[in-house]
């Protein structure tokens, strides 16, 4: 596989950012409206996925900048979270997945032998679509990451950690007096954010959100979209959404699948304003999807 | 674009740090320890399974081969019927005297009481029982005849199966010279023949006592703790509890005798200790032969001796087959034999045996296929005793149990599923035969025996009441299966079937049922493989009796396979024990072959809906 | 004669079910569309009405019968009878039937050959009377049924209500199986505590009932000292520990392995052999026990200087344990599946090993579950009979030496019932107070664990 087919190689020349739109078509077929990110801080190049014999991915080549919010959109069955679990390499819990190419944290090809899996799940993060605590109290919860890499020496500094990352998810006044009850207890909402908190407790570099709002209500919704944005400030994200109105709202730049193709990366307002691919156009404006 | 990233409180490094990843070292090692617990026992348990099978194969395979010798008899008209008068007469003939005098007529230096005794032993004591059942079937061939061919007895059996001692030759060098043709005699080589075996029986010797040395210390021990035993009870006797002093008082008279008898054989075993220790030590003196010593004996001009007494260089002993003459024999026209199990310790003595390698010799034992095993009934005798009575008694239990069990089941398991109100009563039903199906199978038998057999005076031993003991047991298997099987068939058949107007009892029997029958059946096979291997309950309703007879009905006394596996395990019998292993091996092949059923049922039928 | 009459109800049924039919048929006419229902279910009619009273009658005179003839022979013969102690009465009256019916006659007299006489009477009489009355409910069950066959007789639904009681009478059976267990246990076990004081049954510390008695059949004052059940169920605890100690970690981890970590060929192999060491049956356990194990731990006990029983404790533990850990493995299998996915996925997530998935997450989260199945092998190991009858010993000791013969509980039963019973000894009645204690006991821990696993099945249903 050559590196050459992808357009942009930022990391290695700077000089290349310019700030003006462009119009290139890479060799994946994929439609890239804006400047490269500044910073990038994941990049797939020529990412295929295989289901046993079912091609999930085509080639996808994607950067994802650095302290910025990316998020992935497209119609159900797009590949969309199919490309977010290979970021970090969830999809080898599952046995029939297969992946070709190339995704790369930083310098690192994550899919290098010598790469760790669990070093690199530490770093990229994951929230998932159904609120997934574990069947144990709010404060082991957030204790758990910390805890298995040892990110605290004593008791006080995973107190802090704790409490720490329940204020990062906004969610530390609502439990504050009831850490030690089960984390399955508390509302749709307050799960989510408590499985963000979880994350955000491992500190890692990355965080994956996969549809994290689809089982919440417009309120809970809300509150974690404001969560997400606040979270930009130190984490990079990327975010799979079935809405468009929360792409719009919480991400810097968005992405759009279809049928395992990456069809258009571009600034999110330039996406969602002016999308240059007809299958973009057609699917903001709700033609199919 | 660097301020950003030198700002940056994200943890770049936290988790790709020195330390981290030597964290991470130690949390794959202790992964890798996990794993390996995992491995560990799952290989565990397939290491039992392995040697479980591997000690039954290899214990039973000797079971499916008998020896059998051909015998010459008498069975003319005049012993068996001298004024021919038919049946009656043929019925009441005396087929012991027959075979008695059969194989006697084969030793006829074998005189003395014990060793006609001995030669009669070595046939089956079952064989008159053959032929006679032979003549009867078919008096017009076999009156006349002059030979006939019976079993071996189970220990002779075992040593042409080389399962009774191992046992070595030695060629010896020198010329030979025995003293006498009969009775007491020498036989001396003129080079060290016998030196070897003198050293194995001194080694021996030296093995001996280091065991009586051991049981010296065990006996020593048990004195030590029983003289504890004692003077606890003594103190305690004056403040025993009302009603308990009796008991105390002969428990104290049970320790003082046994203290008693531990000190005799304490003082027997001291005083066989340092003889042993003497003799041993003794190298190169001759020494007696015992029964508790390894056996030597001598092939010479057509005889056998059995050495009593042995020194480097000759034997003195007993002939057991009278030698041709007194001629020397040169060196390898003679040889010497060493039956390494001391005589005491196995159950074929010499004579026998040496007796045996004659019949052998005269090419009148034969191996065959053991058909005795799998078309007779129990006997005493282990070279008599098959599987088949039990093989037939299983086969008629687990007729009744399947032909109650198997409608019940389905029909419970219909009502609770497609017809039952979620109430109290069918919750009850529910929970009740859940836990039916953890009740201990030991449990089903008591039931049997309190009201099968006691409360309704059923018989005791029938298989009809092993049955039904066995179908209450299998119950609530056959239910739960059905129940799962139903379930399994998608509401849209019920709603087709409705929605043209079936009844719901219609729509159930017409289209549901046949469709969850190969669940059904599945879980059937299974309920009837576990039943055919129970072997509790029907010990308490009786079926552990022993019986001879194949039985001919559900009614008549039988054991099944599993219970007469349970009963010949605790015969002391070799044959028994191979015999036990075969028998399980038989069962396991029903097993084996009713799980293959379901497993076939299941593949072949197996929908996804 | 039950099933020769049995026999003939079913040929009427069958005959009932074909004739029925065939008269629909007949009032029918041209058409059977004007038929309410099907013929078929006419046929199903008339075969009910003509042999469900018979069937009846036959089944209720059956098990009357013979309690009423008892009590018959024993007015008739009150002068004599009287004397005799209850368990000589019933043993008289055992004589009798042998001699009248045929069976195993312990010994004759004059006295029981008039007995068996009545006997032989009032069973002819009573044969004869319950044809009769078969036959008359036959008949005019037949007969009334045959009558009402006409095109609008809803058959159907007189069939189905028929066929739904018939299911309903199914799924009690299982019902009066416990009751039935509960009642003999109970009422046998009510005989032997007025013989032996329950506290004496329960704390005694010895057990020895072999030496009850001077001789057999006589009712002699049981030795309350000699029914102590603490060193059984000291025993049967015993060997069930060790039964756990084998089976529960490597069932739980061997669960572990096949759910989480093996491969599809590894599974392929491994689910088979678990199966067939499920499928074993237990007398082979007992006989690998005996023929294997247990002289093998003895030889490796004396090569170190050990004193060990030919049938002890240990042998008799590991190979119930063997026995067990298919059954812990299938059990704690299914509850690990059962823990989602997703919460594996939240694990790995935070970058955590598949070790620490499972040890911190997922076995916390099937605790219940796997608590019991740990409960269901209990309740299997301690009422588990063939292997400790074959490798345990009988000798009650009370000892938590591994070594040493323990007996258990099962092996008591068993000992106390194979052979000569007498049903109003004490010894034998002890083996239903055994039974009862058993009985309860499993059943409080399959009640408990199957609680338990509802409860974990609901969590994540």
């Amino acid at each position: 596989m050559s590196t050459t087919q992808t357009v942009q190689e930022s990391d290695t020349a700077p000089v290349a950012q310019v700030a003006t739109p462009q119009n290139d078509v890479a060799p994946g077929g994929t439609t890239i409206t804006d400047a490269p990110p500044e910073n990038v801080k994941m990049k797939g190049e020529n990412v295929d996925v295989f289901y046993g014999d079912k091609q999930a991915l085509f080639g996808i080549n994607l950067d994802v900048g650095e302290r910025q919010v990316t998020s992935l959109i497209g119609p159900s069955g797009c590949g969309k979270s199919t490309f977010l679990r290979c970021l970090n390499r969830m999809n080898d819990t599952i046995d029939i997945a297969r992946m070709e190419g190339k995704i790369t944290i930083g310098q690192q090809d994550i899919y290098d032998p010598s790469i760790d899996v669990v070093e690199l799940r530490a770093r990229v993060g994951m929230v998932f679509q159904k609120p997934n605590p574990f069947p144990k109290s709010i404060f082991e919860n957030i204790a758990y990451g910390p805890r298995i890499h040892g990110l605290a020496d004593n008791k006080t500094d995973l107190e802090e950690i704790v409490v720490g990352s329940l204020q990062k998810a906004g969610l530390f006044e609502e439990v504050k007096d009831r850490l030690d009850a089960p984390g399955t207890g508390l509302s749709g909402g307050q799960q989510q954010r408590l499985c963000i908190a979880r994350a955000i407790a491992t500190s890692p570099e990355v965080m994956l959100m996969d549809e994290p709002c689809s089982a919440l209500d417009p309120i809970a919704t809300a509150k974690v979209e404001e969560l997400i944005d606040e979270l930009r400030e130190n984490f990079t994200i990327v975010i799979v959404t079935h809405s468009m109105q929360q792409a719009a709202r919480v991400s810097q730049r968005t992405a759009f699948f279809h049928l395992g193709i990456l069809v258009e990366v571009g600034a999110t307002d330039q996406i969602f304003t002016n999308p240059r691919d007809s299958r973009t156009r057609d699917y903001i404006t709700g033609r199919f999807g | 674009m660097t301020d950003i990233a030198s700002a940056s409180p994200s943890a770049t490094g936290l988790h790709t740090s020195d330390a981290a990843r030597r964290r991470l070292k130690a949390r794959y090692a202790s992964e890798f320890r996990f794993k390996l617990y995992g491995i560990a026992a799952v290989f565990t348990a397939a290491m039992f399974l392995v040697l479980l099978l591997s000690t039954i194969v290899g214990q039973a395979l000797p079971a499916f081969l008998s020896h059998q010798v051909t015998i010459p008899v008498d069975l003319s008209q005049e012993v068996l019927d001298p004024n021919n008068e038919g049946e009656s007469v043929l019925r009441r003939a005396n087929y012991d005297a027959v075979v008695r005098d059969g194989i006697r007529s084969l030793y006829p230096f074998a005189e003395s009481r014990d060793d006609q005794r001995t030669v009669s032993s070595l046939i089956s004591s079952g064989s008159a029982v053959r032929v006679r059942e032979a003549v009867l079937n078919d008096p017009e061939t076999l009156m006349g005849q002059t030979s006939f061919t019976v079993p071996l007895d189970d220990v002779a059996d075992l040593y042409f199966k080389d399962l009774i001692s191992d046992e070595q030759r030695v060629v010896p060098t020198g010329i030979a010279s025995p003293t006498g043709t009969q009775g007491t005699i020498q036989v001396l080589s003129t080079a060290n023949d016998f030196r070897d075996l003198l050293a194995d029986v001194k080694d021996f010797l030296a093995e001996q006592a280091d065991g009586v040395e051991r049981e010296l210390a065990a006996k020593e021990r048990s004195l030590e703790r029983a003289g504890l035993d004692l003077d606890s009870y003594r103190t305690r006797l004056p403040d025993a509890p009302e009603g308990r002093s009796d008991f105390f008082e002969s428990q104290i008279g049970i320790l003082e005798r046994g203290i008693v008898s531990l000190g005799r054989d304490i003082e027997n075993l001291t005083e066989e200790l340092a003889d042993l220790r003497t003799r041993s030590n003794a190298a190169g003196a001759d020494e007696v032969l015992s029964r508790q010593l390894p056996s030597i004996l001598v092939e010479i001009n057509g005889g056998v001796v059995k050495a009593s007494r042995i020194s480097a260089t000759g034997i003195e002993g007993e002939v057991i087959i009278p030698l041709e003459s007194t001629a020397d024999a040169a060196g390898g026209e003679w040889s010497i034999r060493e039956i390494v199990l001391p005589e005491r310790n196995r159950q074929l003595d010499d004579r026998s045996l040496v007796y045996l390698d004659q019949l052998a010799g005269q090419d009148r034992v034969e191996r065959t296929f053991n058909t005795v095993f799998f078309s007779s009934g129990a006997s005493r005798e282990a070279e008599l005793a098959g599987i088949w009575g039990a093989v037939v008694g299983s086969f008629f239990t687990m007729v009744v149990t399947l032909a109650l069990a198997f409608p019940l089941g389905v029909a419970a398991a219909i009502y609770l599923e497609e017809f039952a109100p979620k109430n109290r009563l069918t919750q009850i039903i529910e929970v009740n035969i859940n836990n039916l199906a953890a009740v201990p199978s030991i449990v089903f038998g008591l039931l049997g025996l309190a009201v099968f057999l006691n409360v309704f005076g059923m018989p005791r031993s029938a298989p009809i009441v092993g049955g039904m003991v066995l179908a209450l047991m299998t119950l609530p298997t056959i239910i739960i299966a059905s129940r799962a099987a139903l379930r399994a068939v998608p509401p849209s058949i019920r709603e087709g079937a409705l929605g043209v107007g079936a009844s719901k009892l219609q729509t159930v029997l017409h289209h549901v049922l046949p469709l969850a029958m190969p669940g059904i059946l599945t879980g059937t096979i299974i309920g009837m493989a576990q039943a055919l291997g129970e072997t509790a309950p029907l010990l308490m309703i009786g079926m552990v009796a022993f019986i001879v007879d194949v039985p001919s009905t559900p009614l008549d006394p039988s054991t099944v396979m599993p219970v007469q596996i349970f009963m010949w395990a605790d015969f002391p019998e070799v044959l028994f024990r191979q015999k036990t292993s075969a028998a399980i091996l038989v069962l396991l092949a029903f097993l084996i072959t009713m799980n293959a059923l379901a497993v076939i049922l299941r593949k072949r039928f197996e929908r996804r809906w | 004669m039950f099933w020769l009459l049995l026999l003939a109800l079913a040929a009427l049924f069958v005959g009932s079910l074909y004739i029925g039919a065939k008269r629909s048929r007949q009032v029918a006419g041209a058409s059977t569309s004007v038929l309410h229902s099907r013929p078929s279910y006419h046929g199903g009619y008339l075969a009910i009405m003509s042999t469900l009273p018979a069937l009846g009658v036959l089944i209720l005179w059956s098990i009357a019968q013979g309690p009423i003839m008892d009590s018959l022979v024993v007015g008739q013969f009150s002068d004599q009878v009287a004397a005799l102690s209850l368990p000589a009465q019933e043993a008289f009256l055992r004589d009798a039937r042998a001699i009248a019916f045929g069976g195993i006659v312990g010994f004759t007299d004059e006295l029981k050959e008039a007995a068996a006489e009545v006997y032989a009477n009032l069973r002819t009489i009573s044969l004869i009377a319950m044809v009769v009355v078969m036959a008359a409910l036959a008949f005019f069950g037949f007969r009334a049924g045959y009558r009402n066959i006409e095109p609008q007789r809803r058959t159907r639904h007189f069939v189905e209500r028929a066929v739904m009681i018939l299911l309903i009478a199914c799924s009690v059976v299982a019902i009066f199986t416990t009751i039935g267990i509960v009642l003999s246990l109970i009422f046998e076990s009510i005989r032997f505590f007025t013989m032996i004081p329950i506290h004496n049954f329960l704390f005694g510390l010895h057990w020895s009932p072999q030496s009850a008695f001077a001789g057999a059949g006589e009712v002699v004052d049981a030795n309350p000292e000699v029914f102590g059940a603490i060193p059984l169920i000291v025993g049967t605890l015993f060997i069930t520990f060790i039964a756990m100690i084998v089976a529960g970690p490597i069932g739980l981890f061997a669960a572990i392995y096949l759910s989480d970590y093996a491969s599809k060929s590894v599974r392929a192999i491994a689910k088979p052999v678990l199966e067939i060491l499920a499928g074993v049956p237990t007398v082979v356990y007992g006989f690998f026990a005996a023929l294997t194990v247990a002289p093998f731990i003895r030889e490796s006990g004396q090569g170190v200087g050990l004193d060990v029983s030919s049938e002890s404790a240990l042998a008799a533990g590991l190979v119930m344990g063997i026995m067990i850990i298919p059954f812990v493995s299938s059990l704690s299998d299914d509850v690990i599946t059962a823990v989602p996915q997703s919460l594996r996925d939240g694990s790995l997530a935070l970058g955590s090993t598949k070790s620490e998935t499972i040890r911190r997450v997922v076995l916390p989260a099937a605790l219940p579950g796997i608590v019991s199945a740990m409960i269901l092998a209990i309740s299997r190991a301690i009422g588990e009979t063939m292997i400790v009858v074959m490798a345990a010993g009988l000798a009650a000791n009370l000892t938590i030496n591994p070594l040493e013969a323990v007996t258990t509980v099962t092996v008591q039963i068993v000992t106390l019932l194979v052979g000569d019973q007498e049903f109003d000894s004490a010894k034998t009645l002890a083996a239903f107070a055994l039974g009862l204690m058993l009985f309860c006991v499993t059943l409080t821990l399959n009640f408990i664990a199957l609680r338990v696993v509802q409860k974990y099945r609901e969590q994540y249903d």
